[in-house]
This record gives C-alpha cells, sequence and structure tokens, in this order.
C-alpha cells in the first residue's frame, strides 16, 4: 500500500500545539555540555550579554562562577536577583529565589546548573521544576546541563563511567528546549583540569578524577554530541511540520512498554524513552493487573517504574485482565500502537515450556499488525535460580504454618484411622484436607501443604511403612497421581480464590464511584456537593479530606496554615498536583489535588493521608477517576448558578416593568385626587361640598398610605430583611387587630367569627401575620360585591394550624388560581385600582413565619384563603 | 376639645420634615398649645433645656442624632413627657424607644384626634399624681385599698398575678405599656421574655372584665409592642 506523503492530523495538531505553547510559555535554552568544565555557564553569560545588548531585560536568578575571574566579569552589568537563605538541619544554603524571580518577571532568566537539587523545604525538589514554573509565567531562560544528567542517559553513563548520578532531569524537560551544545575536546579539558581552571568540590576530589579519564570524556563527549544531533534532526522535522514540508517521514509510530513490578523494568522505561525520542513518537507505558497480589515491595517498585515513565513523558495506561497478553494488547490495539516493547526473559532453553517464556510467544503470535521488541536488560543474564523463591511476604508466615499444622492434625487423625483404613483411603484424606486448605490460603502455603502431605503419606503409609521407598508400582502411580492432583486442585482453587479477591477489589473500587456518582447526582446545593466529596473521599482513601473552592473573585478559599495553604494556591494556580507524596512542596502535610475541566481550575481538594507510603497505583487511578467526576460536578453547579443568576435576571426585569406600570397608575390616580380637591378648597365652596372634597383627599390619602405600605413591604420581601421576630402570638389578638385594621375597608360586609376559646398560642411574628391577615380581609374587601358576608375561623389540627378567610363572593377564576400569590398578578375582571401585590405580600410574610397560605374556590360558592402556620409545644404559664 | 389646664401648654416639635412640623404647629395652635420647633436633634436638646416644654413631639429618624440617643440625653435631666413620631415597619425601634423613657407613640400617618388624645394622656400621666385609691371605667371599678375589682358592681375574683397585672394597666391608662415593661413589673427582672405569660393573662382578664373578650375594648393590643388599657374618656 502506498503510504501518502505528509503530515498525519496528528501529527499537525501536536505541531500547532507546541506552536501555541511557546507563544504563551518563556522558551527554554539549554546550554548542554558533556561534563563540568566547559565552559557552559561562561557561554550561557555571554549569550545573556548579548541578549541584553539586544535590548531584552536580562536578570540572574542563579549563576554559580566558583570565583573564576573570567566568568565573573561576564556577570558585570547583569542584574542579580539576591537568593534565598534556607536553613536546614543548621546549615545555611542558598537557593535561588524563585518567588521573586515570579515577581520580578523579567524577560529572560539565568539558572544555572539545571539538574540542581533544590535544599530540603524548598518549594519543589529540584531545580529544574522552578524553572518549569519560570516559563510557565512567560519567562524565558536560559540553564546548563551536563549529559549524564538526563534521566534517559544517566543508564548509559552509569555503565561507562560507573558513577551513579543521582541527580537528573527528566528529558519531557528538554522537549521543547532550544539546545546549544558547549563542545570542547577532552585533551582541551584535561588541560584546563590540569591547570586547575575546573571548579571541584574538594571532597569529591578522588572521585572526580577517576570520572574525568581520557576514555569516559569521548564517551561522553559522543553523547553530548549525540543528542544535539538528533535534536537537531528533530527540529529539522518540526520546521518541515509546521510549514506542511513533505517529508521522508512514516506517520505516528506510538510505542507500548509493558511495564512489571521486576526490578529490570526501570532500564526499559529508559530504553523506550530513548526509542521514542529516535522516533520522535509517543509512548505509552501500560500495566496489566493480574489476579495475582503484588506484595508491597512489589507495588512500591511498579508505582515507582510508571511514575519514572510518567516523567520521562509517557502516557499512563492500566488495565486488569487475568491474562497479561490479552490486557497489553488490548490496550495497543485501542491507542493505535505501533511497536510494543517487552523484556527478555531470563527463562529461555530448557524452561520455554514455562508461561514466563510462552506469554512471549503469545504476544508475538497474537500481536499480528504490531512489531514487538524484545529488549535485554542489564543484569538480566545473570543466571538465576531453576526455581525462583519469593521469600514469602510478611503476612504469609502464619498461612504456612497453618498449612504444616494442618497436615500434622490430618497425619494425627490417619495415624488414628490406619488400622481401619488402607493406605489408599488415607491419600484421599489428605488430599480433600490440601483441597479444603485452597479455600482459605495462598499458593504457597497450598504448595507447601500439598508436598508436605505426599511425603508424609508416602513415609508414614504407603508400605514398606516408614521408608519413602515405593515397594508396588500401583502405589508409585498412586503417589505420582496423588502429587499431581493435589498441586493442580490446590493451584486452581487458590487461583479461583485470588481471582475472586481481584474482583472483590474491582468491584469496590467500581462501587466506590458509583456511590460518589450517586451522592453527587443527588447533591443540589453547594453544601451536599461538599459532604458527599468528603464522605466518599474518606471512606474510599482512609484520608482526610478537604474541598476549597475560590470565592467570586477566584480567589481560593481556606483556613490553613500559610505553607499548606499556599501549597493549595500553588495548585488551584497551576492545576497540578501539590503537596506531600508529590514534587511540589513534598513537606506540607496533606496533599492538593487540582479539580479541572478543559482549563479551568475550579477548585482544590486537600487530602491528609493516613498511610505514610505513597499512593498506590491503584488509588492514583481511582483517586484520577474521583477528581474528574468532583470536578465535572462543580462545573455543572457553576453553570446552574450562573443559569439561575440568568432566570432571575430576566425575572426581575419583567418585573420591575410591571412595577412600573402598576405602580405609576396607582400613584398618579390619588394624587390627582388630592390635587384636584385641594385647588377646589381654596376656591371657597360651600361647606358640604367642602366635606365631600375633604372626604376625596381623605381616601386618596388613604389609598396612597396602603400601596406606600404594599411597596415597603414587598420590597422587605424581596431583598430578604423580613426577619420574623417569633414570640408568642394569641390567635384571637391577632384576629381581632387585622380586623381593626382593615374595619373601614369591610364595611356592610358582615364578618362572623367562629374560634374556640381555648384556641393555642402560636409561635409567630405578630406584625407580619397582623398584615397577612389585614391584606386577606382587604383582599375580600375588593373582590366582593358589598354585603358579601365574610368568615374567619381556625382548624387545629395535630401539628399546625389553620386560619381561614373564606367569603361568599364570586369565587376565584379557574386561570387565577395558580399565579394568584404571584406579584403584580391581578385576576381578570378585577376592580380597578390595587396593584396585584397583597397576596404577594401575604404569602412573603406567611412564608416568613414558617407557614403557607393557598387559594380554594369554596363548594358552595366564594373564594377561601388558608394560612397554615406549624404549633409548637404549648408553652407553661 | 379644649386644653384641660387654664394656662396653654408649651409643645416641642423635633422633627427634621418643615412640612410635618408646619402641620403639627398648625393643629396643636388650633387645640391650644403653644409651640416651639427645631429642626434636628441638637437644636431639639438645646430649646428642651432652655424653653422647658410641657411636652415633646420626638421624630425617631433624625438627621443628626438617632431618636434614642436623644431620648437617654433627655432623661438625665427632664421628665418632660415624650411622644414619639414613627413609621410603622420600625416596631423595635418603638419598643427601644418605650423601654428608654418615651411615654407613648404614634405612628405615621396619624389622625389628629388621636395624636391630642396621646397628648393628653401624656401630660395627664406627667402630673405628680397623688395616689390614686381607685380606679373607675366603665362597668370597671378597682379599689387598689381593698384589692377590690367589681364589674358592673359584682365582685370579680382574681388571682393575685391577675390583679397586679389589671393593677398595672389601669394605672396606666392610656399609655402604651411594653411586653418588657409589664414582664418586669409584673413578673419580675428574670420574666422578660417570657411573652407567653401576656398573652394567657391577658386572654384570661378579658375573659373575666371584657364583655365581648374576643372584641376587647379596655385590654387592648398594640401589635409587636405591648398593651395599652384604653380608658373611655
Amino acid at each position: 500500500m502506498m503510504r501518502t506523503e505528509g503530515t498525519s492530523p496528528d501529527e499537525l495538531l501536536a505541531a500547532l500545539k507546541k506552536e501555541e505553547t511557546r507563544r504563551k510559555r518563556g522558551t527554554l535554552k539549554v546550554f548542554l555540555g558533556m561534563c563540568a568544565g566547559v565552559g557552559k555557564t561562561y557561554a550561557m553569560l555571554e549569550a545573556a550579554q548579548k541578549a541584553k545588548r539586544d535590548g531584552r531585560d536580562v536578570v540572574i536568578g542563579y549563576v554559580e562562577t566558583h570565583g573564576r575571574k573570567e566568568t565573573d566579569a561576564l556577570t558585570e552589568g547583569l542584574e542579580a536577583i539576591a537568593r534565598k537563605p534556607v536553613v536546614y538541619r543548621g546549615v545555611t544554603l542558598t537557593e535561588m529565589d524563585l518567588d521573586a524571580v515570579l515577581k520580578r518577571h523579567p524577560q529572560l532568566t539565568l539558572v544555572d546548573e539545571l539538574a540542581h537539587t533544590n535544599a530540603s523545604g524548598s518549594r519543589h525538589p529540584k531545580r529544574h521544576q522552578d524553572v518549569q514554573e519560570l516559563l510557565d509565567a512567560g519567562i524565558d531562560v536560559y540553564t546548563t546541563l551536563n549529559v549524564q544528567h538526563i534521566e534517559s542517559r544517566s543508564d548509559t553513563v552509569r555503565e561507562i563511567t560507573g558513577a551513579t548520578i543521582h541527580e537528573t532531569v527528566p528529558d519531557t524537560i528538554l522537549g521543547d528546549a532550544e539546545l546549544e551544545l558547549v563542545d570542547l575536546s577532552p585533551e582541551d579539558l584535561l588541560q584546563r583540569l590540569a591547570e586547575g581552571k575546573v571548579y571541584i568540590p574538594e571532597r569529591t576530589e578522588a572521585a572526580i578524577h577517576n570520572f574525568f579519564r581520557e576514555g569516559n570524556l569521548i564517551a561522553l563527549r559522543e553523547m553530548a554530541l549525540r543528542l544535539a544531533a538528533e535534536r537537531v534532526g528533530q527540529d529539522v522535522r518540526d520546521y518541515m511540520q509546521a510549514r506542511r514540508i513533505a517529508g521522508p517521514w512514516k506517520t505516528g509510530h506510538r510505542l507500548l512498554l509493558a511495564v512489571s513490578p521486576s526490578p529490570y523494568s526501570e532500564q526499559l522505561v529508559r530504553w523506550t524513552r530513548r526509542l521514542a525520542d529516535s522516533l520522535s513518537c509517543t509512548w505509552i507505558a501500560a500495566h496489566v493487573e493480574t489476579p495475582r497480589m503484588l506484595s508491597e515491595e512489589e507495588q512500591n517498585r511498579l508505582t515507582r517504574h510508571l511514575s519514572l515513565a510518567r516523567a520521562l513523558g509517557a502516557e499512563i495506561r492500566a488495565t486488569s485482565d487475568d491474562d497479561v497478553v490479552h490486557g497489553i494488547l488490548r490496550i495497543a490495539r485501542g491507542q493505535n500502537v505501533t511497536q510494543i516493547v517487552v523484556g527478555k526473559p531470563d527463562v529461555f532453553g530448557p524452561l520455554r515450556f514455562l508461561p514466563s517464556a510462552l506469554w512471549l510467544s503469545r504476544l508475538v503470535r497474537e500481536s499480528s499488525g504490531i512489531d514487538v521488541h524484545i529488549v535485554r536488560v542489564e543484569g538480566a543474564d545473570a543466571p538465576r535460580r531453576f526455581w525462583s523463591w519469593r521469600m514469602p511476604a510478611e503476612g504469609e508466615w502464619p498461612q504456612y504454618l497453618k498449612a504444616a499444622g494442618i497436615v500434622g492434625t490430618v497425619t494425627l487423625l490417619n495415624l488414628l484411622l490406619a488400622p481401619f483404613l488402607g493406605p489408599h483411603a488415607m491419600g484421599l484424606i489428605y488430599l480433600a484436607a490440601v483441597v479444603a486448605l485452597a479455600v482459605f490460603l495462598n499458593r504457597g502455603p497450598v504448595y507447601l501443604a500439598a508436598v508436605l502431605s505426599a511425603l508424609l503419606w508416602d513415609f508414614l503409609f504407603l508400605p514398606p511403612l516408614v521408608t519413602f521407598y515405593i515397594g508396588k508400582v500401583e502405589d508409585a502411580m498412586m503417589f505420582a497421581m496423588y502429587f499431581i492432583v493435589a498441586v493442580a486442585m490446590g493451584h486452581l482453587i487458590s487461583r479461583l480464590g485470588a481471582r475472586e479477591r481481584m474482583d472483590r477489589r474491582r468491584e469496590e473500587r467500581a462501587a466506590a464511584i458509583y456511590m460518589l456518582t450517586l451522592e453527587l447526582g443527588d447533591a443540589s446545593t453547594w453544601k451536599e456537593i461538599e459532604r458527599a466529596v468528603l464522605n466518599n473521599v474518606e471512606r474510599s482513601f482512609k484520608a482526610k479530606a478537604a474541598l476549597m473552592l475560590p470565592d467570586a473573585t477566584g480567589r481560593l478559599q481556606g483556613d490553613l496554615p500559610d505553607k499548606e495553604f499556599s501549597a493549595a494556591v500553588w495548585t488551584y494556580e497551576h492545576a497540578r498536583p501539590a503537596g506531600r507524596f508529590t514534587d511540589t512542596l513534598p513537606m506540607t502535610e496533606a496533599m492538593y489535588l487540582p479539580l479541572r475541566t478543559t482549563g479551568n481550575s475550579l477548585g482544590v481538594l486537600r487530602l491528609h493521608w493516613k498511610q505514610t507510603s505513597p499512593p498506590t497505583i491503584e488509588q492514583r487511578n481511582m483517586l484520577d477517576g474521583f477528581l474528574r467526576h468532583i470536578a465535572l460536578v462543580i462545573d455543572r453547579q457553576r453553570l446552574r448558578e450562573v443559569k439561575d443568576q440568568a432566570r432571575v435576571l430576566a425575572e426581575s426585569e419583567r418585573l420591575s416593568h410591571a412595577l412600573l406600570n402598576a405602580v405609576s397608575h396607582e400613584l398618579r390616580t390619588p394624587l390627582a385626587a388630592i390635587e384636584t380637591a385641594s385647588s377646589s378648597l381654596q376656591s371657597g365652596l360651600d361647606a358640604t361640598v367642602q366635606d365631600a372634597l375633604i372626604g376625596e383627599i381623605r381616601q386618596a390619602s388613604e389609598r396612597l398610605n396602603r400601596l406606600v405600605a404594599n411597596l415597603l413591604d414587598m420590597a422587605r420581601i424581596e431583598s430578604g430583611h423580613v426577619k420574623p421576630h417569633l414570640d408568642w402570638c394569641d390567635v384571637h389578638d391577632l384576629i381581632n387587630a387585622a380586623l381593626k385594621r382593615a374595619g373601614s375597608h369591610l364595611a356592610n360586609r358582615p364578618v362572623s367569627i367562629d374560634i374556640s376559646p381555648s384556641a393555642p398560642l402560636v409561635r409567630a411574628d405578630f406584625s407580619l401575620m397582623e398584615q397577612a391577615l389585614v391584606d386577606l380581609l382587604l383582599n375580600a374587601a375588593m373582590h366582593t360585591p358589598a354585603g358579601t358576608p365574610v368568615e374567619i375561623h381556625i382548624e387545629v389540627k395535630d401539628r399546625t394550624i389553620a386560619i381561614i378567610v373564606a367569603d361568599r363572593g364570586p369565587g376565584l377564576a379557574a386561570e387565577a388560581l395558580p399565579r394568584i400569590f404571584e406579584k403584580f398578578y391581578r385576576a381578570p375582571g378585577a376592580a380597578a385600582g390595587g396593584t396585584g401585590l397583597g397576596l404577594s405580600i401575604v404569602k412573603g410574610f406567611v412564608e416568613a413565619n414558617g407557614g403557607h397560605v393557598q387559594a380554594f374556590n369554596r363548594p358552595a360558592g366564594g373564594a377561601m384563603f388558608t394560612i397554615t402556620l406549624p404549633l409548637q409545644e404549648q408553652p407553661t404559664v | 376639645m379644649n386644653p384641660e389646664t387654664d394656662q396653654s401648654r408649651l409643645a416641642l416639635i423635633i422633627d427634621d420634615e418643615a412640612q410635618i412640623r408646619r402641620l403639627l404647629r398648625i393643629t396643636l395652635e388650633a387645640n391650644g398649645y403653644k409651640v416651639i420647633e427645631a429642626g434636628n436633634g441638637q437644636d431639639g436638646l438645646v430649646e428642651a433645656a432652655t424653653r422647658r416644654p410641657d411636652v415633646i413631639i420626638l421624630d425617631l429618624g433624625l438627621p443628626d442624632l438617632d431618636g434614642l440617643t436623644i431620648l437617654k440625653r433627655l432623661r438625665e435631666w427632664s421628665r418632660t413627657p415624650v411622644l414619639v413620631l414613627s413609621v410603622r415597619e420600625s416596631d423595635e425601634d418603638k419598643i427601644a424607644a418605650l423601654d428608654n423613657g418615651a411615654d407613648d407613640y404614634v405612628t405615621k400617618p396619624f389622625s389628629t384626634p388621636e395624636l391630642l388624645a396621646r397628648l393628653r394622656v401624656a401630660l395627664r400621666h406627667a402630673q405628680p399624681a397623688e395616689e390614686q385609691t381607685a380606679f373607675r371605667n366603665g362597668g370597671l371599678e378597682i379599689d387598689f385599698a381593698g384589692r377590690l375589682v367589681t364589674l358592673k358592681g359584682k365582685p370579680i375574683r382574681l388571682t393575685a398575678t391577675e390583679y397586679s397585672l389589671l393593677r398595672l394597666l389601669a394605672r396606666n391608662a392610656g399609655k402604651v405599656l411594653t411586653h418588657r415593661y409589664i414582664l418586669k413589673e409584673v413578673w419580675g427582672p428574670k420574666a422578660t421574655q417570657e411573652t407567653h405569660y401576656l398573652r394567657v393573662y391577658v386572654a384570661r382578664l378579658r375573659e373575666k372584665i371584657e364583655s365581648t373578650p374576643t372584641q376587647p375594648v379596655m385590654l387592648i393590643t398594640e401589635a409587636g409592642i405591648g398593651y395599652r388599657f384604653s380608658a373611655s374618656e
């Protein structure tokens, strides 16, 4: 098939992304040397001086000249940020003051020795992390680095020089960096060394001299040159891609490395990284979780390997499957992987039938279109014991004892039974015991029981007795069969048990996520969300959790000591984990995890682990799931709030419109009446006309007074300023007070009151309830013809009391019923005058008192309003 | 409506609204009072000290000093009756004013007859009245010396608490008494929050002395404030 020449969409996207991040982030320029003394710092300062001459704002973040004059001279004219003293165990060290540099925010900062390890107690353990933060802030950085400090090369360096490199930087930091090779021939370097021009700390002098052998230097130089050359190749490719120049490259390679807890996996990680680098492709570190329980040590090793892979730029994938081959291939196919990397097992030759060799051939066979690299690992060649014996984990010893104990007990039983039963029946009893053990114990102890019981059977019961010698062929066969069956049964059953345990674990994990989803689904307020999050996190991780969210101004809220809080803020601002068990501020008590959706940092989850070891891969995976889900819910809630606000705004707009309409009419009418009447009064009319006019003025002013009172009441309800002053109220009193105030308006409407004298006291705000009743009575007066009887009575139920105001008027229109308590709503055909506020005030006041109000049509005609209030236990007098 | 004494009374109006002051002046002068005005609290205190008015009408919402402060300062040296003007929403202000020495309150907007009646009650209570021995109102008679209460000539049996409540209200007839004040006077200083005592005892008293207990004419509830014994004049 013809491969299309050109750029795949993936690559183009990656190239564009690269361009974009470049524009926002600062750029990193690395002055790379083969080792100390080649003049990296010098070259960096020279470049800095040039940049300054070009008008850039250059600042020294941290430069170590070791007092050399030529180098010192080059720092002149460059502003240096004062270093920050860090006291650790009584020794004062100085480090780059990251915050000061960030605050100063120059265009370009010089930071020497990228691989440096910061003093304990600094924000980041490693200087390259400081540099990342500077870059994130949009500051360009010049830095220096020796090739041996690059993570993926450190193995090779160790192989060449024998020196273990502790200070390494992940290859990812070089990803987008510009490399400038500072080259010096080994002869020149050795000469400079002899002249004392290379700074060497005194205590390591001997080791260093061992290091500076010509052979080493040649190898290191080659590595540095090769790295630079590879980089040039990649730069060219990037350039061509960015400008869509068709090139000779193949489309998207993708590597997958199968990571295991084996100690050799680490080298494989580095190897794969180098391969990915030279293929310039992405890579995945995959782990397949099998039913086999990992010991704590293995678990830690696996975690370390996967984090190393992450640091080296790998994507991490984990899956669980009984069969490693299936798991790997599933991930590989799902991720469009083109090449798989696995370690070369050490069990070829006479043992090729063992599962560890078999799975490899199966992988090769079943991988069909995918290439498989089988990589030899340094150290794995050493001859290993025929039977690899794993020391039992701490917790397993009692199981071995138990196994031996049960076999012993069964033997005693068999000895008792020996006079009655033949040797073959004994064998079956042993077998039954082994099978029973397999249900409860791990594989190791079951094997022990199988072997032990076989030997005991042979020794004690198979003739000739008390020897291991077996006389009859039949017995020998029985013995062999026994052995095979016991081991096989033990193996199968304990594997079943292990699978069950894994299933249970998986189920627990699924259940945990499900519970979180369920509880978060039910949560509709921030408080409920927080409670659901904290409950679930604490239950699933045995860690104390806290949810930290920003306030309206976008600042993170939290009540924590400064150090803890600054870690939380860092996490929030960078949307990256910080705190305990991470690379950033690891000295804090708790871990801080970002809650983010695409592009948005929504808050921080604080986790105070009870365990002292870092979270396992399993926990991290689950935590990732939790974080994603929590972030989604927080986002959803935020959006909901925004929507609500928009809705409230639209509603209030509609209301203010209605208000203006209603009020302008209602205000103008009585004002006009007063104005007209009072001007007529001045013109001196006879007494009866005068009286009539005065009556008009009074009526108009009363109407105005009521309108203003209504508007004020409404405003109080709207603004939430109705703070009921709850007190014991006598219902008789309430109704009397209301009747007295509404009395003049009820003219001609007979009011009948039917309240038993023993009505209970109600806990309510007297004035608010009085006003609500007045408004109900006025409503009745306004909407019924004169002479209509009005009834007031109460109904006392178990925990509530209802005050009912009913009339025999025309009743309520069907379409008005559901809307009657809305603001400014006026029933169709309502008499002129009135704003449609009265009943909404009733509703507001009654609800402020913890009650509710309803409107009905009476079966025999007329409207009925029911105010229901909760009844408290009656006070004793 | 005549002034009750031969010489006309001097009333001080402290209110920042010129229109209200004007209106009050017209009304009061028409009813035989002499009137002085103050537009803010400071001036009001000065006028009160220099002119020694017989009664003060004080608006609670003044721009410079709040009504309570003025009341407290005034009460440091003067027993002059004070009638407070307030709006409907400010129950708490009214209670605070009454508890701090105001004699009564009138809610804006108010009617002239009501204002004049309140002024008369305030002035009457300011009289250094000799200890009354008996109280008469409608059919109700209270003989303070004999602790005897009769309604239309028939003796009424009251418990000790009911009697002291009735006596307190009757002695202050026409004047509003706050819940707090009544509770303190009748049940003691520890009971000032136990308003349900009042609800229960007032209801019992109404049963005994009012002709229609559900529509009382003597023991009047002042919504959210307290009670008033409304004397028929």
